[in-house]
């Protein structure tokens, strides 16, 4: 197990190192951010200063040296724009994010998971189908559509919601939280419904499939034959077995959700990282960018590797099948 | 032939026991058509700029045009008609969807198989490039080569086929590998089969169901990526609209109350992506019982 354990994240850390090679590689492509830096009226002198300062004189190899020295030490520039680090930029708009695409999960067993339930009792019913059709719908309306759809509704017809920002955040830890204020909740719930609404649909149908099986399982056959009652069977005996593969892509499913608040951030005004990372691309601001995608992939490699190992740790099925 | 038709007609009827499905196929027949017959179906071309009168902007649903024709579903700020801007930009979104998935479909298989084919090391190495691929979510990935390329709609498609090949990859080596070991295989090597022929006669033919049913459910993903890039700015360009990008010119519009520019465009996309979806869920549930959700 320790040998695994110490060969996944070997390999965690090589899928990190080819993503930063491959983006380093993109930059390349982009081309020299000479131009964009220097004032149009700059001398010969300047412009050379400024290149070797860049370390722009160097070979690609030593470039791509200190690109990854420079990423260890969470030293990625200065954005452009805003002219503050890049990375100390994106971390300081993370929590906003994470706020957003935590509630977005939370939402989506809240709701995704009873929904499962009810249709994969009774797969042939009417209301099973609906469920399963509604889900369907789900994952065929586009995200940003969604946010404009609840916009629409909830703020300029209703006039229930409001449409943009946070709204009031208490500080904890440092951090301005919304979801520990009325007001701030209020800002949250649109956002983090319409980012998650395909992973309701996708919880729904894991859970629905999962039920089913189960419900033709012997545990369940038995717990029937006991004489339990069908609501204990389902909510106690069949949810926690359905509950170990709906968690795994939730949880894989967080990096993507991360990724996916560029959209909502956007409609919504919530000020993330996902709604600098759309500027800065408009902008070509090339630090604010590397930062963000780097974060993101790390995020995303290190989730992959948690779940991975917690898997491992808790089914003891798979961890026989790997040694 | 005969054969053929017979086992298509069979399929259809298996198809046809869930009404819903048959409602999607229906729509997205009427969906394509539309697609390709906007010229003839539109009151006006919507990008000739003579047809266009400023002073017939912003119209709402069922106003007279000057023109002769009624703005069934209003006009937009450029005094544009919705419908004729729909069925234009519906064309776009198609050529856009079907053309990266299919691309994606062909190069994706085509490694997939290759790769469960030759075995070894250089599988290993092909599928760890997959899971690379796979490790970044894909609407980064489109964002960056968008913001490295630029707006066109060739880059859109290059966008998207460069995040979506990997699915198709994945599931075609996990498909080939089963194939590998049955007798029909072990006697196209007796028979020293080459191997192109062993790849695209004989391995292809037999896992080609759930790839037909990814490829479904991957239009309607490239659909909506498309939408969502140009909704952000970095999808087609402004000279060529498809239906997210008329969403997104009628967005600031839609605040003020002038629902009808952004809401038809949004509708219309729903109903493509949604009649492909049942489309494609319907054949995964004859083709591909046992396919995981996703």
């Amino acid at each position: 197990m320790t040998l695994w354990i110490f060969q996944r994240l070997l390999q965690a850390a090589l899928v990190a190192l080819a993503m930063a090679a491959l983006l380093f590689l993109a930059l390349q492509l982009i081309g020299s951010p000479v131009e964009t830096l220097l004032p149009a009226e700059a001398t010969h002198e300047e412009r050379l200063r400024l290149i070797r300062d860049l370390g722009l004189d160097q070979p690609l190899h030593i470039q791509f040296l200190m690109f990854l020295k420079g990423m260890v030490q969470g030293n990625l520039g200065v954005s452009y724009v805003f002219k503050e680090p890049a990375v100390a930029l994106i971390l300081s708009r993370l929590p906003a994010t994470l706020e957003l695409a935590l509630f977005a999960v939370l939402l989506s067993l809240i709701i995704g998971l009873p929904l499962g339930l009810i249709a994969g009792r009774r797969p042939h019913s009417l209301t099973a189908q609906t469920i399963m059709t509604g889900s369907i719908l789900g994952f065929s309306l586009p995200i940003f559509w969604v946010g404009i759809l609840l916009i629409m509704i909830f703020s300029v017809w209703l006039g229930w919601l409001p449409s943009s920002g946070r709204g009031q955040t208490v500080m904890v830890l440092g951090v301005g939280w919304s979801f520990l204020t009325w007001d701030g909740l209020r800002h949250l719930i649109l956002p983090a419904f319409s980012l998650s609404l395909f992973n309701i649909s996708m919880v729904t149908r894991l859970t629905e499939s999962g039920v089913r099986e189960a419900m033709s399982s012997e545990y369940v056959k038995f717990a029937r034959a006991k004489g339990l009652a069908p609501r204990r069977i389902l909510t106690v005996h069949v949810l926690k077995n359905v509950m170990i593969p709906v968690v795994t892509v939730v949880g894989l499913d967080i990096g993507t959700t991360i990724a996916f608040s560029v959209v909502t951030e956007t409609i919504f005004a919530w000020p993330g990282m996902g709604k600098i990372i759309i500027d800065s691309i408009a902008a070509l601001d090339r630090p604010v960018i590397v930062a963000y995608l780097m974060l993101v992939v790390l995020m995303f490699v290190l989730i992959n590797l948690v779940v991975d190992i917690l898997y491992r740790l808790l089914d003891p099925r798979i961890r026989l099948q790997g040694e | 032939m005969r054969s053929a038709f017979s086992a298509f007609f069979r399929f259809l009827r298996v198809y046809a026991r869930s009404p819903l499905a048959v409602i999607g196929l229906i729509g997205t027949v009427l969906v394509l058509l539309a697609a390709i017959f906007a010229p003839v179906l539109s009151p006006q071309n919507p990008y000739d700029l003579l047809q266009l009168d400023i002073l017939e902007s912003r119209l709402p649903p069922g106003e007279q045009a000057y023109a002769g024709f009624t703005f069934l579903l209003g006009s937009d700020g450029q005094g544009r008609d919705m419908v004729s801007a729909i069925l234009y930009g519906l064309r776009i979104s198609l050529i856009v969807g079907i053309g990266s998935a299919a691309l994606a479909f062909v190069l994706g298989t085509l490694f997939g198989l290759t790769a469960a084919y030759i075995g070894g090391r250089v599988e290993t190495f092909m599928m760890r490039l997959v899971d690379l691929q796979m490790s970044v979510p894909t609407i980064l990935s489109a964002l960056l080569i968008l913001a490295l390329l630029g707006k066109s709609i060739g880059n859109v498609v290059l966008a998207i086929v460069i995040v979506e090949w990997a699915t198709y990859a994945r599931t075609a080596r996990g498909t080939a590998l089963s194939q590998m070991r049955r007798d029909y295989v072990e006697a196209a090597k007796a028979l020293r089969m080459g191997h192109a022929n062993m790849i695209l006669r004989q391995l292809l033919p037999n896992c080609i169901s759930p790839l037909i049913v990814l490829l479904t459910m991957q239009i309607a993903r490239a659909i909506t990526l498309e939408a969502t890039l140009s909704f952000l700015g970095l999808g087609v360009p402004i000279t060529e609209p498809s239906l997210g990008l008329l969403i997104s010119n009628g967005y600031e519009l839609m605040l003020s109350g002038t629902y009808w520019v952004s809401l038809f465009p949004g509708i219309a996309l729903l109903v493509t992506i949604f009649s492909i979806n049942l489309v494609g869920d319907r054949m995964r549930q004859i083709l591909d019982p046992k396919a995981a959700q996703r």
